[in-house]
């Protein structure tokens, strides 16, 4: 609720702030030929248009509440110089312009985009390219990151930055973002109340959206395909993740969603589809996965070491290569109610749920965790002899790693 | 014609054949009998190349045999067990052997003796025994080769084929012919063949004309004359 | 042999049991591709199939196959023929005909949903051409039995029993020495291991070349650092095709030398 909140204030700030002041144009015959100039010349809370045109600017410090408007895309071209627009005040919108050419460096980390400790800032409908960090909040608070477009060419881990960083940051809603080919579409560290929805954020070198020692946050409804390594939450607490997908990251370290040392946080609506590894789980306690979707992917879920009092209800699994890894003999999780679409029991009481408990752990899927060398025997007659008489009468795999109410249908 | 010197055979511990001498010349009806398990088809096949001798040697029309395969364009041979691919259909399997021997061939008499016309369109596989040998006597004759070799050629015959089969060897003895056959049935033997080899333990006990074999052994009958060699001693 | 090879072809091209292979990969085909909707799930299916049955149809029509054409071998043997074309002309016709039925049972429909313009030929191509390696090793192997073995029933039990060992036994083996020596870095080891094995050979080259090959992890990308190359995969397809000539070699070897 308080997010809402926020949310709104930030809003009804941000409309004050269009009301006042005085309008200063900017264009190549204009009174101001160069945003430089109209920053200098412009006063507290006045509105800067910008007409379209290309304007071959860099380091443009706004350090007064300025509203920057853009009209019809117009470019500010960096000419990989360095950072292009600084936000080092409170009350600053900026809007509706293409920026790109961001300078590359391997000791600053330039962004197309910065705001500095500001607070009530809004970065809309930007459109950023050939660019460095997309867009840089850094212990900012109370702003607006949406409908901005960011579309890098980064190939190397090494020489890319992020799409939109969020650095102690508090309170920020980024929406409706488009972020591909950067090193980690939306990352944020040591950032709190954070609202990620609607965004997509695909292609990217490493992850589609990165968490680092942020609580308290929620991403909802966002897209997440084809990055080099998927979704991470580390180090993280509290975070609510919801309604996303998590689809086709394919690759041989890849996975949807990689969890770990993360807590008490709930994971609901999902769906993962077509990715290596649904979920990789380390160190993962106490969270709650409810009514997500695994189809398709070669694990839907992958339990490393030490995750304890985990809950997995009415999830659906369809058509993983594995559905379930484990790699130690005790068990701590809780599966119950999913719908497994390899389960082969039946139900004659006719009350939806299946009479047999349903084991989610192949014997092969076990061997491999043993001896990942094992994997090559993937799809091999043996192994499907093998997997077959386990399931007939398990020997090898854990005890209570069942889901002893599998559901006959799929959970809507 | 066919010689062949001090010929050994044996599969695994059981000697087949063990030591055997013979030639037959050009232009005869040779009868190789003896009893089951006496060496005939084995003696057989040797000269056909299918068995290979452990000892000895065999030399057909001044070929020494083992491992040549072009002498055999010389030799036409009627197999025992008359037994052909199911899905052929008899025509075809007709003009199979011819186009894999390459040689010109006359069976269209043949067809007609052993009346298998309304059999020409018909698979191997639904075929009668009688007339499966029927067909493997054409494949047998509709080659003109100087060397006939015949093994059991009147099994499963009716009275009227078996008139024509002795016909037709008659025929191809008076075309200059060496015919070598094995058979159990004695009236025939007795009807058709110039000599009579006698196999017995894979040893010859008689090579000679069949009213040699009678004085020899003093019988009249030539069953009772065949039972009397097995006997007493070798008569070569 | 090439005359061999044709009747042997054409006999077998009119067999009952061809016709049942042949619509049987058509049927798969069909269902496959209707029921999925999908290409590269359906050569995946194809892929679990294939490993399995050409082998084990290859063994088992192979030995029959050499068994009931016993007279007519004696037929062909009477005839001025060398043998070693007789016994190659067979062996060529049924691993030809299984291969024919192969490739035009799963082709047809494949061609029929449009896999021309889709990116899996190559996949499906590969599919096709590994079967049909699998088809003539196999027919190969058995023939070696059939040709050693005159015991029918006994032949037939070997050749089971050497596609036990080649599909399921093997694999066993492999996976024990495996989990036995976990702690030695064992990646050489498995590349060997399954170069050996024509079967494992030939589903590790299909699974590398699908998008599951992620699955096969750290051990993948060493294995498709090794087949991914125009040199590893010539290996790959030159071990297959020793494994064609080889037991062929010995088949012929054999034969020459044994009495009918």
């Amino acid at each position: 609720m308080y997010r809402v909140i926020t949310f709104c204030m930030i809003l009804w700030s941000l409309a004050g702030i269009a009301q006042s002041g005085n309008l200063l144009v900017v264009c190549e015959d204009c009174e101001y030929k160069t945003v430089a100039e109209a920053i200098r010349n412009a006063d507290a809370y006045d509105t800067l248009r910008i007409e379209p045109g290309i304007y071959r600017e860099y380091n443009l410090v706004i350090d007064k509440p300025l509203t920057l408007q853009g009209v019809n895309l117009p470019t500010i071209d960096g000419g990989d110089m360095g950072e292009i627009i600084t936000i080092q005040s409170d009350n600053v919108t900026v809007s509706g312009i293409r920026v790109i050419n961001v300078g590359t460096s391997y000791t600053k980390d330039f962004a197309a985009v910065r705001a500095v400790k500001s607070r009530n800032f809004a970065i809309r409908d930007m459109l950023m390219e050939k660019l460095f960090f997309g867009i840089y909040l850094e212990k900012s608070a109370h702003g607006v990151v949406s409908g901005n477009k960011i579309l890098g060419d980064a190939e190397e881990e090494f020489n890319s930055g992020n799409g939109i960083q969020l650095w102690h940051c508090d309170s920020i809603a980024v929406t409706g973002n488009h972020v591909e080919k950067v090193r980690d579409g939306i990352y944020l560290e040591f950032s709190d109340n954070i609202n990620i929805s609607g965004n997509t954020s695909s292609n990217n070198v490493r992850y589609g959206l990165h968490f680092m020692f942020s609580n308290n946050d929620l991403y909802e409804g966002n897209l997440f395909e084809n990055n080099g390594a998927g979704v991470a939450v580390m180090f993280s607490k509290r975070i609510v993740m919801k309604g996303n997908t998590f689809k086709k990251n394919w690759g041989t370290a890849a996975f949807g969603l990689l969890l770990k040392e993360i807590n008490d946080s709930e994971i609901y609506d999902n769906r993962f589809l077509d990715n290596t590894i649904g979920i990789q789980i380390e160190g993962a306690n106490r969270l709650t996965y409810r009514n997500n979707l695994f189809s398709n992917n070669g694990w839907a879920l992958k339990v490393r070491g030490a995750c304890y009092g985990n809950s997995f209800t009415a999830n659906n699994f369809l058509n993983n290569a594995f559905d379930l890894s484990y790699n130690s003999n005790l068990n701590d999780n809780v599966f119950k109610g999913n719908y497994w679409s390899e389960y082969t029991g039946y139900d004659l009481d006719k009350n939806g749920i299946g009479d047999v408990p349903y084991r989610p752990v192949k014997l092969f899927s076990y061997i491999v965790n043993r001896t990942p060398e094992t994997i090559v025997l993937l799809r091999s007659f043996f192994m499907g002899l093998i997997d077959f008489s386990e399931k007939v009468s398990p020997v090898f795999t854990p005890d209570n790693l069942v889901d002893t109410q599998p559901l006959m249908k799929r959970s809507l | 014609m066919i010689k062949i010197e001090n010929l050994h055979k044996k599969f695994g511990k059981n000697k087949v054949l063990e030591g055997v001498d013979i030639h037959f010349d050009r232009g005869g009806i040779y009868a190789i009998l003896g009893p089951n398990g006496s060496g005939k088809t084995t003696l057989i096949k040797s000269i056909l190349g299918m068995v290979l001798p452990d000892k000895g040697s065999i030399t057909v029309n001044g070929t020494t045999i083992p491992r040549q395969w072009t002498y055999r364009q010389q030799l036409s041979y009627l197999p025992q067990i008359a037994n052909f691919p199911g899905n052929l259909r008899v025509s075809e399997l007709i003009s199979m052997i011819k186009d894999l021997r390459g040689q010109e061939a006359n069976e269209s008499h043949l067809v007609q003796l052993f009346e298998l016309e309304k059999y020409l369109d018909k698979r191997l596989s639904t075929l009668s025994g009688g007339t499966k040998q029927k067909v493997n006597l054409v494949l047998a004759f509709m080659f003109d080769s100087p060397l006939l070799i015949l093994d059991e050629p009147t099994s499963g015959l009716d009275p009227s084929s078996l008139i024509s089969l002795k016909r037709i060897i008659r025929t191809e003895k008076e075309m200059g012919k060496t015919v070598l056959l094995s058979s159990h049935i004695m009236h025939f033997v007795e009807e058709i063949a110039d000599e009579i080899v006698y196999l017995l333990e894979g040893k010859i006990y008689f090579k000679g004309s069949l009213d040699a074999l009678k004085e020899l052994t003093g019988e009249g009958n030539v069953e009772h004359a065949i039972a009397a060699i097995a006997t007493t001693q070798t008569y070569v | 042999m090439y005359k061999i090879l044709k009747y042997c072809f054409y006999d077998l091209i009119r067999s009952r049991w061809s016709y049942v292979y042949f619509l049987f990969y058509l049927l798969l085909g069909f269902m496959l591709l209707f029921l999925n909707n999908d290409l590269s799930k359906a050569v995946i299916t194809l892929l679990n199939i294939i490993i399995v049955l050409v082998p084990l149809i290859g063994t088992i029509f192979g030995i029959m196959y050499f068994y009931n054409s016993k007279e007519f071998t004696e037929l062909l043997l009477a005839q001025p023929i060398r043998r070693r074309s007789i016994f190659l002309g067979l062996y060529l016709g049924v691993a030809g005909s299984l291969s024919v039925s192969l490739v035009l049972g799963l082709g047809i429909p494949f061609v029929l949903y449009g896999l021309m313009k889709s990116g899996v030929i190559w996949d499906f191509g590969l599919l096709l051409l590994i079967g049909t390696a699998l088809s003539f090793i196999f027919t190969a192997l058995s023939f070696n039995i059939a040709v050693t073995q005159d015991n029918k029933i006994k032949g037939f039990g070997y050749s089971v029993l050497l596609w036990l060992f080649m599909a399921v036994i093997y694999d066993g083996l492999f996976l024990l020495s495996l989990i036995f020596f976990e702690e030695y870095p064992l990646d050489r080891y498995s590349l060997g291991a399954t170069l050996l094995n024509p079967i494992d050979l030939s589903r590790i080259l299909i699974l590398l070349k699908l998008d599951i090959a992620a699955l096969l992890g750290y051990t993948g990308a060493v294995f498709k650092g090794f087949f991914g190359t125009n040199a590893g995969f010539l290996i790959a397809m030159a071990v297959l095709s020793l494994w064609v000539v080889l037991p062929t070699g010995r088949m012929i070897f054999k034969a020459e030398r044994k009495d009918f």
